[in-house]
């Protein structure tokens, strides 16, 4: 009963999201103040019933309801409850509603914080983003129904993939979806104001923040799922270039581009064009990554509920959608002219180089994702585009932004003296020049990469540290730092999200250098030594767990005799979905990782055994979770709950203000 | 582009945590077996979904890397090796696509489109740095107007 009627809570939203996508528009045109007021209710019912079919859903996951056919292909009574709540989004139906709920959820967050926008524009917003709930709702009821029952229920479920019943995992799809979603909400404001045919300061200030939230969730998304491959698949790789991968990050590195081109518009009115195009870029690049996913045109080591048919609905929507989007813009952008006046060399420079090389970056991933579809239908070449090609062809782009980081962001708005800013940031080139310069000391084989990323990496967190202080002014050194607690919310989360991306760019760099891996047969008690430390394999026993059972090994590692970690990595078996995993055994350290993988048996007792020496690893999650923190502290910052210029502009018909 | 397809529709999560490598496939000498794993991430394992030999479990993968360890024993190079597997499976085996034919529009996209970029932002940022030189529009009449009832009641 509580699943058929959160199936009927689904039709209803759609119903809803209906006529939120049409009456406030229509009313909008016309100026009736009474069409355009249902988008606010409409809204918030759109959320509440769409909420509750997704509780109805969570509901039959929990209880183990095995007569919904999602339930029992996903689930199983064994499991523990972590998982089973995991498991509504742990697969195509259940993720598309979580998609939609979170559409919902946006969509009813601007009605009820968009009270400073104005009526016209308000309305406007909301039915677009009704609009593409509309589509995904028609989706998910006419071809990935979660609800569907089955005519004879099993005992019990096949039980969700191993492999995501993780923490880890539990946890990345919803923060993706945050951040994929998000987007829509930039992507609705960009055709609102398309549709309005105006664009200026407020409009960024009220882009911004929505862009900030999907921008932060999409770096925790991406950041978990990197985390769970690296602990996970049993060999410490953490990013694989990967089809669906490269369609989380597309999104992230346009989002961050129109992060930085929406303060253009905010404080300089300029750039407005290019920021309308890239809102609505980014959203597509959204919709883009979900037809990669959900279609399996390309091949990937993902590969989620791969359905041609599904595929063609969601470029269907995606064609809709950003051409519609792209149509309007073709004929309205000319509307929209510049303000801001700015030099050569100014922050409005350095902010447009920035979002040409974040684009571009983001035009290689493309390129390079698709290239082996295109190859194939125009000159029917079957080739592979691999991690080679991306790290040699995305990774200029990243140093030409790295290198140019600090300096862009300490030039002055308008007309910036080149000579001035440099004098501020000779001490962070410096310190980046020696920590380059120790890297290549200390480093054994020469590379160029640890040199480079150390360089990089120093300058742009020395860089944004040093931005930071120049923040709170002159005076001396304790009235500076007192200041600095009371520096605004975006000067902090500017910072900490440029100096979290210098951590990760440490992080990435020297871990590829350095790291050490050492695969082969060990016997028990008998030490060997990998990059300095000394492995012992003392023991192996089998256990079994909750629902697998499990090859546990102990093994020790020791550097100077001394004991630093007892490592227990295990090997798992499934029984349900019939399926291995292996659980790598890791001793998570400031400066580096040790990282053991126990292996098959050999003969004479002896254990296969490989062990893995990671410097640096978890700088590149704790830049991220940085990063994300930046995005957070940016997104406190007074002026966006103020709102300053918001209210000024009356609605049309408000009638004159009162003197 | 079925045979992808198709090869797709049968998996549902393909990531199968690998132990990979054995230590009985790999090389006595070290420096030979760090020349033949560099090699491992560059060959791609044909049967797999998106994966190259240094990661995959499967049959085929595990043919591959020992072929690579023949082959850097016997003494050849990392590019005669590439060149023994492009020979045999085609394009598809290598991660890093060449530089040949078609593909040169792959490798010179990015720094084409970099140009561009370039060029529109010149024309851009020269357009609005001219624009300063050029004094604003006078204040149309209710402007004034309004600027003066401001001014006036100081």
């Amino acid at each position: 009963m509580i699943v058929e009627l959160g199936h009927f809570a689904l039709v209803l939203a759609a119903v809803v999201a209906l006529v939120q996508a049409t009456v406030p528009l229509i009313g909008a045109h016309y100026r009736w103040s009474g069409w355009m007021a249902v988008a606010g209710p409409a809204a918030t019912a759109q959320f509440l019933l769409c909420a509750a079919s997704f509780a109805a859903l969570t509901y039959a996951f929990v209880t183990s309801d095995f007569s919904l056919r999602l339930v029992t292909l996903n689930s199983h009574t064994l499991k523990p409850m972590l998982y089973k709540v995991s498991g509504v989004w742990g697969n195509h139906e259940g993720s598309m509603l979580l998609w939609v709920l979170i559409l919902a959820l946006f969509g009813a967050s601007a009605a009820w914080f968009g009270g400073n926008l104005s009526t016209t524009f308000r309305a406007r917003v909301l039915a677009v983003q009704a609009a593409v709930g509309v589509a995904f709702y028609a989706f998910i009821l006419f071809t990935s129904n979660p609800f569907e029952r089955l005519a004879a229920p099993p005992m019990n479920g096949q039980d969700l993939n191993p492999l995501l019943q993780d923490p880890g995992l539990a946890f990345h799809p919803p923060f993706l979806y945050l951040g994929y979603v998000g987007l829509s909400m930039a992507f609705s404001f960009a055709v609102a104001a398309l549709i309005e045919g105006r664009v200026d300061a407020a409009w960024g200030r009220w882009v911004r923040p929505w862009t900030l939230a999907a921008w932060m969730f999409l770096t925790i998304g991406i950041a978990l799922g990197s985390w769970w491959a690296y602990y996970e698949l049993g060999w410490g790789g953490f990013w694989f270039w990967d089809p669906v991968e490269n369609a989380s990050f597309m999104p992230w590195l346009l989002a961050a581009a129109l992060l930085h081109s929406a303060i253009v518009v905010e404080k300089r009115e300029a750039l407005k064009n290019w920021t309308i195009l890239l809102a609505i870029m980014a959203f597509g690049f959204s919709l883009i990554g979900t037809f990669i996913v959900r279609s399996g045109v390309l091949t990937s080591v993902h590969a989620f509920a791969n359905d041609p048919e599904r595929g063609l609905l969601i470029l269907i929507i995606l064609m809709v959608f950003t051409g519609g989007a792209l149509t309007l813009y073709a004929a309205r952008a000319g509307t929209m002219e510049a303000k801001g006046v700015f030099g050569m060399v100014s922050r409005e420079s350095a902010l447009v180089l920035n979002n040409i090389l974040l684009a571009v970056s983001c035009f290689v991933v493309f390129v390079g994702t698709l290239w082996p579809l295109v190859a194939e239908m125009i000159w029917d070449r079957t080739l592979s585009v691999g991690p080679p090609f991306f790290d040699s062809a995305f990774s200029p782009f990243m140093i030409a932004l790295l290198a140019i980081l600090p300096i862009g962001s300490a030039l002055a708005w308008k007309r910036a003296k080149p000579g001035r800013t440099m004098k501020t940031l000779w001490g962070a080139l410096f310190l980046s020049l020696v920590l380059a310069a120790l890297a290549f000391a200390v480093q054994t084989e020469t590379t160029i990469l640890a040199p480079l990323g150390a360089a990089l990496g120093g300058w742009v967190i020395a860089g944004a540290a040093t931005d930071l202080f120049q923040r709170t002014g002159r005076g001396a050194l304790s009235v500076r730092l007192q200041r600095l607690t009371r520096l605004p919310g975006a000067d902090w989360g500017k910072a900490l999200a440029h100096g979290g991306l210098g951590i990760t760019t440490l992080g990435i760099c020297l871990l590829m250098a350095w790291q050490v891996e050492d695969i082969r047969v060990a016997q028990i008690n008998a030490p060997y030594e990998v990059g300095g430390y000394t492995v012992i394999l003392r023991d192996v026993s089998e256990v079994q767990g909750p629902n697998y059972y499990s090859t546990i090994a102990t093994i020790e590692m020791q550097r100077d005799g001394r004991t630093v970690a007892m490592l227990s990595p295990e090997k798992r078996v499934y029984p349900v979905a019939q399926m291995p995993t292996t659980e790598a055994a890791i001793a998570n350290g400031f400066l580096r990782d040790l990282y053991v993988v126990i292996g098959d048996p050999q003969a004479d007792g002896a254990w296969a055994v490989r062990t893995y020496i990671k410097p640096f690893a978890n700088w590149i999650w704790a830049g991220c979770i940085i990063m994300a923190l930046g995005g957070l502290a940016s997104l406190t910052d007074r002026r966006y709950r103020v709102a300053a210029g918001a209210r000024k502009q009356a609605p049309p018909n408000a009638g004159v203000p009162a003197e | 582009m079925m045979r992808l397809i198709s090869a797709c529709v049968l998996s549902l999560w393909m990531v199968l945590p690998a132990f990979a490598l054995d230590p009985s496939e790999m090389l006595a000498d070290p420096e030979l077996e760090a020349i033949a794993r560099k090699l491992d991430f560059e060959i791609r394992c044909v049967k797999c979904q998106s994966e190259a030999i240094a990661s995959s479990n499967a049959e085929w993968a595990v043919d591959a890397r020992r072929a690579v360890r023949e082959l850097v024993a016997e003494g050849k190079s990392p590019e005669e090796v590439r060149a023994f597997f492009l020979e045999r499976y085609g394009e598809f085996a290598l991660m890093r696509p060449s530089h040949a034919g078609s593909n040169i529009l792959l490798w010179l996209a990015g720094p084409g489109l970099l140009l561009v970029g370039l060029g529109i932002a010149v024309v851009y940022v020269r357009g609005r740095a001219r624009a300063g030189t050029v004094p604003e529009a006078a204040l149309s009449e209710a402007e004034q107007a309004r600027l003066d009832e401001i001014l006036n009641q100081k």
